[in-house]
């Protein structure tokens, strides 16, 4: 009995205890080591008080889970300001303190994180949301800072892979640039498209149902442009309507369309067999029984397509900008600021493009989220 | 078993002239079937899902269509209901042809599963066949309201499909059906998927239903007991293809509670038609 209530627990407190131990394992081991190479050693810098604050936690202590996770973030807040500004100083020759000192926080973060997740879990409470965005928001700014530190302190040529500071400062001076690329490329373009992709594929959808010739003759001809090329089409789009912002939505249409088309067709299918009978049996016309009963029913399919569209749609409009632009939009600036050497700067048109494509597909998720409720992967 | 078949013979035979008077006006056959038959063409070749079927349901009847499974009896429905073509033979509904009676929605029809739609709630899902009827927003709700009491699911209107236990989803489709107030229920096992306990209840609250509205129902369902103690007539059908075997009239009182089911007379129907079943059943083997 009480074996078993061991064991139940053991798994959790075990893997916070190892963490935290390792944790402290790598501070201890930092305190002679160097912090750059032919630098000064870690027991003569700062590094000592960050080693030494690792130690605290060893032993997961203390058992309530969020005093602990309030120590451990205070903790490892505290070493990584001391690793990022230890940066200047060591930059391209970090010494393996360093990383000593970097590998214990990072096992501590992974504590705070497990610590975070564990918060969130049982009933939803708005506290409990809280804590489940935070959990992704820490371990971005932890990739975002160990992203840092490694290319630094190893010395990456900036080329290759800048640090994110340095994307971050490129990001700040050249806001009206990225606000003009935004506009051209995601507020014209990919929103132009995906809507007029999107609903032409939809409507057609409706048509390919209430004519079944239509899906013989039409869905292979679909299926066809959907296996082009966007590398093909993208030229001949700027051929037909032109250098400016039409062109590049007409890539997006072409790319949207097929998706939509199809998941609307088979899920204009998926109403069970019994549910259609029931519409015929209240003798329902063809339009009712599609909106009572087959567009509902579709919904999910429908949302599928659209999810896939929001990321296929920004990255067919960025590619369809490298064959022929006016000298603004996202694509254009990442084509040309690559053939600068200005990677900074493609980096920053990199992360308009994720963020701006996240946001898009959560948007849609959260609509999908509303009217979708009643579907069992929703239900609660 | 033994004792069963003693009790058969006089309880049959005083069956047909008890169940007679207890009618009101014959207003001529709801349902008239003659020579029905209805062959399926599968990938396997035909198969005749019903043949020469010749039945007649009057006006307030409970006609329950047994058999095992495979012996037609939801086809014969759907016929009914005019989700299936019979391939020959006459059928009239209400006088008419299934497909006319279907356009004048003069039957409801309750399924196996409740298939209420899920992104309805309860009072919505009995409401659909309103809508589509085109029926005033006012008279939706009344007769929302009262059909929900009827089937006893009063405070549940808010209430998502998936959020009711499984008897409660088949009750608010019986009362999805009876909105549309037919004279004439289909039901085609519908608490096939319920345990014994929710059936007797739901058989209870069905019978006393049928007793205060006077529909005519027919129900199909493969429980000797629940046949037995619903109907008024018991249409014994067997398989391979699909016929009517036996026709037998219950003379079992209107107002009969679930005790009946230990009196000699309910026993002797059953063993009546189990007999029919197990004769049916045996010219396949």
């Amino acid at each position: 009995m009480s074996a078993a209530h061991i064991t139940a627990e053991r798994p959790q407190s075990q893997g916070a205890f190892l963490l935290t131990v390792l944790a402290a394992i790598f501070a201890i081991v930092a305190l002679p080591l160097p912090i750059s190479e032919g630098g000064s050693r870690v027991g003569g810098s700062s590094l000592l008080l960050a080693s030494l604050l690792l130690v605290v936690p060893t032993t997961g202590w203390p058992r309530i889970v969020g005093l602990r996770l309030l120590l451990n973030a205070v903790i490892a807040t505290a070493a990584f300001g001391l690793l990022l500004a230890l940066l200047s100083a060591v930059e391209g020759r970090a010494g393996l303190g360093y990383w000593a000192v970097l590998t214990a926080t990072a096992f501590l973060t992974v504590q705070v994180m497990r610590d975070l997740a564990r918060l969130t879990e049982g009933r939803p409470t708005p506290l409990r949301r809280a804590f489940s965005l935070a959990v992704p928001v820490v371990f971005g700014l932890w990739l975002l800072i160990l992203w840092e530190c490694l290319v630094r302190g190893f010395g990456v040529p900036p080329v290759l892979l800048p640090p994110p500071s340095a994307i971050a400062v490129t990001f700040a001076s050249s806001l009206p640039t990225l606000w003009a690329d935004f506009r051209q490329t995601f507020l014209k373009a990919v929103i132009a498209g995906y809507a007029m992709g999107c609903g032409a594929g939809f409507l057609l959808a409706l048509l390919v149902d209430r004519v079944p010739f239509l899906k013989r003759g039409l869905l292979p001809v679909g299926n066809l442009v959907s296996a082009l090329p966007i590398v093909g089409i993208a030229p001949i789009m700027v051929m037909w309507f032109g250098f400016d912002w039409p062109s590049k939505a007409a890539v997006v249409v072409v790319m949207t369309f097929f998706p939509m088309l199809v998941n609307t067709v088979s899920g204009l299918n998926a109403a069970g067999a019994m549910e259609r009978d029931l519409m015929r049996t209240y003798a329902a016309t063809h339009t009712q029984s599609l909106i009572k009963l087959r567009l509902p029913a579709a919904l999910p399919f429908i949302f599928n397509a659209l999810k896939i569209n929001s990321t296929l749609a920004l990255i067919g409009a960025i590619v369809a900008e490298f064959f022929g632009t006016p000298i603004v939009g996202m694509g254009f600036r990442i084509s040309t600021e690559v053939g600068r050497m200005n990677i900074d700067m493609v980096w920053a048109e990199i992360t308009v493009a994720a963020i701006a494509g996240s946001l898009f597909y959560g948007l849609v998720a959260l609509i999908e989220r509303t009217l979708t409720f009643w579907h069992p992967s929703y239900r609660h | 078993m033994v004792e069963a078949e003693t009790a058969a013979s006089p309880a049959a035979s005083a069956a047909p002239p008890k169940a007679a008077p207890a009618k009101p006006a014959h207003t001529g056959a709801v349902i008239a079937a003659s020579d029905l038959s209805l062959t399926f063409q599968t990938a396997d070749g035909p198969v005749q899902a019903l043949a020469d079927i010749d039945l007649a349901i009057h006006r307030g009847e409970f006609v329950s269509l047994i058999g095992p499974s495979g012996c037609g009896k939801t086809t014969l429905l759907r016929v009914i209901a005019d989700l299936e073509q019979p391939t020959s033979g006459e059928i009239s509904v209400n006088g008419v042809s299934p497909d006319a009676a279907r356009r004048e929605r003069s039957y409801g029809y309750v399924f196996q599963s409740a298939a209420l739609y899920p992104w309805r709630t309860i009072a919505k899902n009995v409401a659909l066949p309103l809508e589509i009827m085109g029926l005033p927003k006012a008279e939706q709700q009344k007769r929302v309201k009262k059909n929900l009491e009827l089937v006893n699911l009063s405070g549940f209107e808010r209430k998502f499909p998936w959020q009711l236990s499984g008897g409660m989803q088949q009750r608010a489709s019986i009362a999805r059906a009876l909105a549309v107030e037919p004279d004439l229920l289909l039901m085609d096992e519908p608490f096939g998927a319920l345990d014994e306990i929710v059936r007797d209840h739901l058989n209870e609250q069905l019978l006393q239903l049928w007793a205060k509205t006077n529909k005519t129902i027919v129900f199909v369902t493969h429980s000797i007991p629940e046949a037995v103690f619903l109907s008024s007539k018991i249409v014994v059908m067997s398989p391979r293809p699909g016929r009517i075997y036996d026709v037998i009239d219950c003379g079992l009182p209107r107002d009969r509670g679930l005790d009946i089911r230990e009196t000699p007379e309910f026993l002797a129907i059953a063993h009546r038609v189990r007999e029919g079943l197990r004769a049916g059943h045996s010219y396949e083997d």
